[in-house]
C-alpha cells in the first residue's frame, strides 16, 4: 500500500524546514556548486537528510535519504557485492549527483545515473511531500516525474529520499593503459570495456566483467598493441579529467585533435572532458518553450534554486 | 449497418462527409489517408484489452510529420481531441479513443529513417514494428533491446508511449534506457525535439518525461532509438520444479547470487500444459513451475553463470534441461512466446494483468492469485517476468457466459489489491490506460497525482491529447472530465 511520506518524520521535518514559501537552494556536498550558475545570496541554504533507510541485496533496491554521500552508500552497498551507476566524485551526495544528473566515466559499463532511479520523494514549492515513481525494479505507473527531478540542479523540487536499483559489483575490474593505438579498435573488440578514455595519444581502457572474460579481452588488448606497433598494455591509474564537460557523439569524440586543446574523451560515449569551458549548441526552441512550462508548473514562484539555470532556460 | 449499429450503441454521433472536420482532413492529407467509414472507426475504437468504452472519430492515415501537425492542428480547430494510434495492442485502453476524435494512426509511417552502426543509434518512424526494426539490424550485429511479446505487432510509438518492456529488458532496462531522442508533434502543432544523439544533452529530460506518456503528451513522429550489439554467447536452460515454491526461492537465489541473467521467466503448470497442446515445445507438464533462464554475454562468463544457475537449480530440485543448440533454444523460446496463443484455444476471452511485487513476495502473491480465481471459480494461467517480480496472471474465460465479465473484473480488481498491498505497483510495462486510471489512489497521494498533471500540462496545456486516461478524476484537465464520465465505467 501507499506509503504517506508525512508519516516519515524525518521527511516531514525537511518539509516544514522548507516551507511553503521565500527563495530556497538545497546543498549537497557542494562538488559541483557553480554549475548552472551560482545561487541567488538571498536563498536560504538548506541540507537534505542522511542515511540508508533500507538496503534489500535480493530486490536488488536501496532506500537512501538524498544527503548521504555517494562513496558511503557504495561502502555499504559493497558489502553485499553491489553497487549503483552513481559516479562515486569524493564528497558528492546522491541527491546532488541525481540534480546533476550526470553519469561518470566509467557510464560504458555501469550504465547512466539517471537509469538507476526508481522513485524519488521531494518537497515541492508548496512545501508539500511529493513521491513519483513506485519502490520496484519495474515499474510504469503514470507519468515519469522522476525524469524530470534528474538534472534539474534543484530547480524543481528539493530531492528529500530516493530508491535506486543496485547492480552486482563485477568480478574483476582493471585498469590498463597503452600509447599509440585507435580506441575504436578497443570499443569494437573488447565486450568487457567498462570505460575506453583517450586523450589523442594515449588510451586507458577499464575491463569490468567474468574473471575468464577479462582475461580473454586483455590478451585481445594486447593483439590490438602488438599490431599497432605500440608497447604492451600496462597497469594503471584512470587520467585525471580536465575540468569541464563537451557533450557530444561518440563519432565526434573519436574524431578529437591536437586543435581541440587538451582533452580526455570517453570512447564509446562521446563525453569529451576539456581544459576550457564549452558552450552547447543552442537548444531546440518548442523544448525551451516546454521546459519554462515545466518551471512554470513546478516552482511557479521560482523559490527553487533562484539563479540557477538549466540547460539553455 | 451492423458497425454503424455498434458504435451509435457505444454512443457515437452521426458523423459523415459533411462534418465539417472530416473535410479539412481530407483537404489536407487526400481522402485516401482519412477513413471516416463505420467498419474503420469501429477498428479503431479497441485496443487488445478487454476495455470497450472506446468510440473513434475520422481516422487519419499520415506519413509525415507535417501530415501529424495538419491533422493536430484541424482537429484543434474544431475542437477534438486526438488519439495516436499504433498497432492498437496496447492492454490497458490506452490507445481506445474516448469522446470521438481525429484518430492519429502511424501505420503508413513505418520507415527505418538511417541506421548509424557507428554511434549505434537509428532514426525511426513510429509505425516501424519493433521486430521488424530488430530483423533489419541484425545483419549489422544489433538490435533494439526491448522485446514485448507482441513484438511482431507493436510499432515503436507504441513501446516509446507505454515504456514498453519484455523478456530481455531484465539485464538491458525497458525502452526508456534505448531511446536518445524523440521527435514530437505537440498539440498546438508544434514540432519539437526532445532529448539528443549527444553523451549528455542539456536542459530538462522532457525525453525521459515523454516516454511512458500514454500519448497523452503528443505525437511521436520520429524516433531515435539506442542499438545493442547482439551478444557473442547465449545459453538458454529450462529449470523445472515440483512446486512453484522452489521456483520463486532460485528466482531470488539467482539474483541473490550476484547474476544478472539476460532473461528469467516463469510459468505455472496451467501454462506449461496449455502451450504444450499448443506448440510442443517440450516442457514438462507434471511440473508445477518452470524457469526459461537465459544467460548471455562473452563464452567465459556465459559459461560460468550457466553453471551457476544449475548449481542453484539442483539446489532447489529442479530438472534441467539445457538447449543444446540454437533450434532448440528457439524452441523453448517458442514455448513462451506462443502462451497467448494457445490461451486462445481454452477460451476466446482472456484478461491478462500486469502488476510488480517484491522478488521475494511472489510466491505468496502467486498463492492469494490462485486463492481469488478460485473463489470466484475461475481459470488462471501464470507466465510472467520473474526476474524482476512482473506478474502477468492471465484470467481466461467466456464473456457470453452470464455474469463471466463482472467475475473476471472483480477477480481483476482484488490481484491488483493484493499487490499493492506487499509493496508492488499497478503496472510492470503495460501502463495504465483506462484500465488502472482508477486504481491509481492506490499509489499516488492527490499531491503525487497533481503534480502528474502537472507533467502533463507542461506539454498539453489544452487536454487535446489522449483525454481521459492515467490520471483520475479530478486530476485529469478540468475540461475532459466530461469525457471521462461519458465513457460510463471504466470496466466497460
Ligand atoms: C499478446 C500481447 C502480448 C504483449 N506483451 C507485452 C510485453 O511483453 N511487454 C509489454 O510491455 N507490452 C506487451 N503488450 C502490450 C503492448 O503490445 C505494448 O504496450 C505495445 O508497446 C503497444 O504498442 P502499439 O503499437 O500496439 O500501441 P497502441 O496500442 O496502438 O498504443 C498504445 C499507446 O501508445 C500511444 N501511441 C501510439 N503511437 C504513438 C505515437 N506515435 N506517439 C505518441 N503516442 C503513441 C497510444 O495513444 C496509446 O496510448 C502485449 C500485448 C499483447 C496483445
Amino acid at each position: 500500500m501507499r506509503r504517506d511520506p508525512c508519516s516519515d518524520p524525518v521527511l516531514a521535518a525537511f518539509a516544514a524546514e522548507i516551507g511553503p514559501s521565500g527563495p530556497v537552494t538545497i546543498k549537497g556536498g557542494g562538488t559541483h556548486w557553480s554549475v548552472g550558475g551560482g545561487p541567488d545570496p538571498t536563498a536560504r541554504v538548506v541540507a537534505a537528510p542522511e542515511g540508508i533507510v533500507k538496503f534489500q541485496p535480493s530486490e536488488t533496491t536501496v532506500e537512501v535519504r538524498a544527503g548521504t554521500k555517494v562513496t558511503e552508500l557504495h561502502e555499504v552497498l559493497a558489502e553485499h557485492g553491489q553497487r549503483t551507476s552513481l559516479p562515486e566524485d569524493p564528497g558528492s551526495t546522491v541527491g546532488g549527483a541525481l540534480a546533476l544528473g550526470w553519469s561518470g566515466p566509467a557510464r560504458l559499463g555501469r550504465g547512466l545515473t539517471r537509469d538507476a532511479v526508481l522513485q524519488i520523494r521531494y518537497v515541492g514549492s508548496a512545501g508539500e511531500l511529493v513521491t513519483a515513481g513506485g519502490p520496484t525494479v519495474k515499474n510504469v505507473s503514470g507519468f515519469d516525474v522522476c525524469r524530470l527531478m534528474i538534472g534539474s540542479l534543484g530547480t524543481l523540487g528539493c530531492i528529500a529520499d530516493m530508491i535506486l536499483r543496485t547492480r552486482p559489483i563485477p568480478e574483476l575490474e582493471v585498469w590498463h593503459s597503452v600509447f599509440g593505438i585507435d580506441p575504436a579498435d578497443v570499443l569494437q573488440s573488447c565486450a568487457t570495456a567498462g570505460s575506453i578514455l583517450w586523450d589523442g595519444s594515449c588510451t586507458w581502457i577499464m575491463n569490468a566483467g567474468y574473471g575468464v572474460d577479462v582475461e580473454h579481452d586483455l590478451a585481445v588488448l594486447a593483439e590490438i598493441s602488438a599490431k599497432a606497433g605500440a608497447d604492451r598494455p600496462a597497469p594503471a591509474d584512470p587520467p585525471k579529467l580536465p575540468p569541464h564537460r563537451w557533450s557530444r557523439r561518440p563519432s565526434e569524440a573519436l574524431a578529437m585533435g591536437p586543435e581541440d586543446g587538451s582533452f580526455v574523451a570517453e570512447i564509446g560515449v562521446g563525453m569529451v572532458h576539456v581544459d576550457h569551458p564549452v558552450s552547447p549548441p543552442p537548444p531546440d526552441e518548442g523544448s525551451v518553450l516546454v521546459q519554462r512550462r515545466v518551471k512554470q508548473a513546478f516552482d511557479p514562484d521560482s523559490r527553487f534554486n533562484p539563479g540557477r539555470r538549466v540547460g539553455g532556460m | 449497418m451492423a458497425v454503424l449499429e455498434k458504435l451509435r450503441k457505444r454512443g457515437a454521433g452521426p458523423a459523415g462527409t459533411r462534418d465539417r472536420c472530416v473535410a479539412d482532413l481530407v483537404a489536407a492529407l487526400g481522402a485516401e489517408r482519412v477513413h471516416n467509414d463505420g467498419a474503420a472507426r469501429l477498428l479503431a475504437s479497441t485496443d487488445a484489452s478487454i476495455f470497450e468504452g472506446g468510440v473513434a472519430g475520422p481516422v487519419c492515415f499520415p506519413d509525415s510529420t507535417a501530415q501529424v501537425q495538419a491533422c493536430v492542428r484541424i482537429a484543434s480547430a474544431h475542437h477534438r481531441p486526438v488519439v495516436a494510434r499504433g498497432a492498437g495492442s496496447g492492454l490497458t485502453g490506452a490507445a481506445a479513443p474516448l469522446g470521438e476524435p481525429v484518430v492519429v494512426a502511424t501505420t503508413r509511417m513505418n520507415r527505418i529513417l538511417e541506421v548509424d552502426g557507428a554511434n549505434r543509434v537509428a532514426w525511426v518512424q513510429p509505425g516501424v514494428i519493433n521486430l521488424d526494426l530488430s530483423n533489419h539490424l541484425s545483419p549489422m550485429g544489433l538490435h533494439f533491446a526491448p522485446d514485448p511479446s507482441s513484438q511482431p505487432v507493436c510499432t515503436i510509438g507504441g513501446n516509446v508511449a507505454n515504456n514498453s518492456g519484455g523478456p530481455h529488458c531484465l539485464a538491458l532496462g525497458v525502452t526508456s534506457a534505448h531511446v536518445l531522442a524523440i521527435e514530437v508533434v505537440l498539440s498546438d502543432g508544434r514540432v519539437v525535439m526532445l532529448g539528443g544523439l549527444d553523451a549528455e544533452p542539456s536542459g530538462y529530460d522532457l525525453r525521459g518525461a515523454f516516454v511512458g506518456g500514454e500519448g497523452m503528451l503528443g505525437i511521436a513522429t520520429r524516433v531515435a532509438v539506442r542499438l545493442t550489439p547482439n551478444p557473442a554467447a547465449v545459453r538458454t536452460l529450462l529449470l523445472s520444479f515440483s512446486d512453484v515454491e522452489s521456483a520463486a526461492a532460485t528466482v531470488g537465489a539467482i539474483i541473490a547470487a550476484g547474476l544478472v541473467p539476460a532473461a528469467l521467466e516463469m510459468m505455472d503448470q496451467q501454462c506449461v500444459e496449455a502451450v504444450e497442446d499448443f506448440c510442443h515445445a517440450g516442457y514438462p507438464r507434471d511440473a508445477a513451475a518452470v524457469l526459461l533462464v537465459e544467460v548471455d554475454g562473452m563464452p567465459g562468463g556465459v559459461e560460468a553463470q550457466a553453471a551457476k544457475v544449475e548449481e542453484i537449480g539442483r539446489g532447489h530440485g529442479a530438472g534441467i534441461r539445457v538447449a543444446a543448440d540454437e533450434q532448440e533454444r528457439q524452441l523453448l523460446w517458442k514455448g513462451r512466446k506462443s502462451a497467448f496463443g494457445a490461451i486462445a484455444r481454452i477460451k476466446p476471452d482472456y484478461y491478462l494483468h500486469d502488476t510488480v511485487v517484491p522478488r521475494g513476495r511472489l510466491v505468496e502473491v502467486l498463492q492469494r492469485i490462485y486463492e481469488i480465481v478460485d473463489r470466484h471459480g475461475l481459470l488462471v494461467l501464470n507466465v510472467f517476468h520473474a526476474g524482476d517480480g512482473n506478474l502477468h496472471p492471465i484470467i481466461a474465460y467466456d464473456s457470453r457466459e452470464e455474469g463471466m465479465s463482472e467475475k473476471v473484473r472483480e477477480a481483476g480488481r482484488e490481484i491488483i489489491s493484493v499487490s499493492m498491498e506487499v509493496g508492488g505497483v499497478l503496472s510492470g510495462e503495460h501502463g495504465i490506460g483506462v484500465e488502472k486510471r482508477d486504481f491509481m489512489p492506490l499509489m499516488f497521494s492527490n499531491t503525487d497525482l497533481d503534480h502528474q498533471a502537472r507533467l502533463k500540462s507542461a506539454f498539453d496545456p489544452v487536454c487535446m491529447m489522449n483525454p481521459g486516461k492515467v490520471l483520475p478524476s479530478p486530476h485529469s484537465c478540468a475540461d475532459i472530465s466530461e469525457l471521462s464520465r461519458a465513457s460510463g465505467d471504466v470496466w466497460g
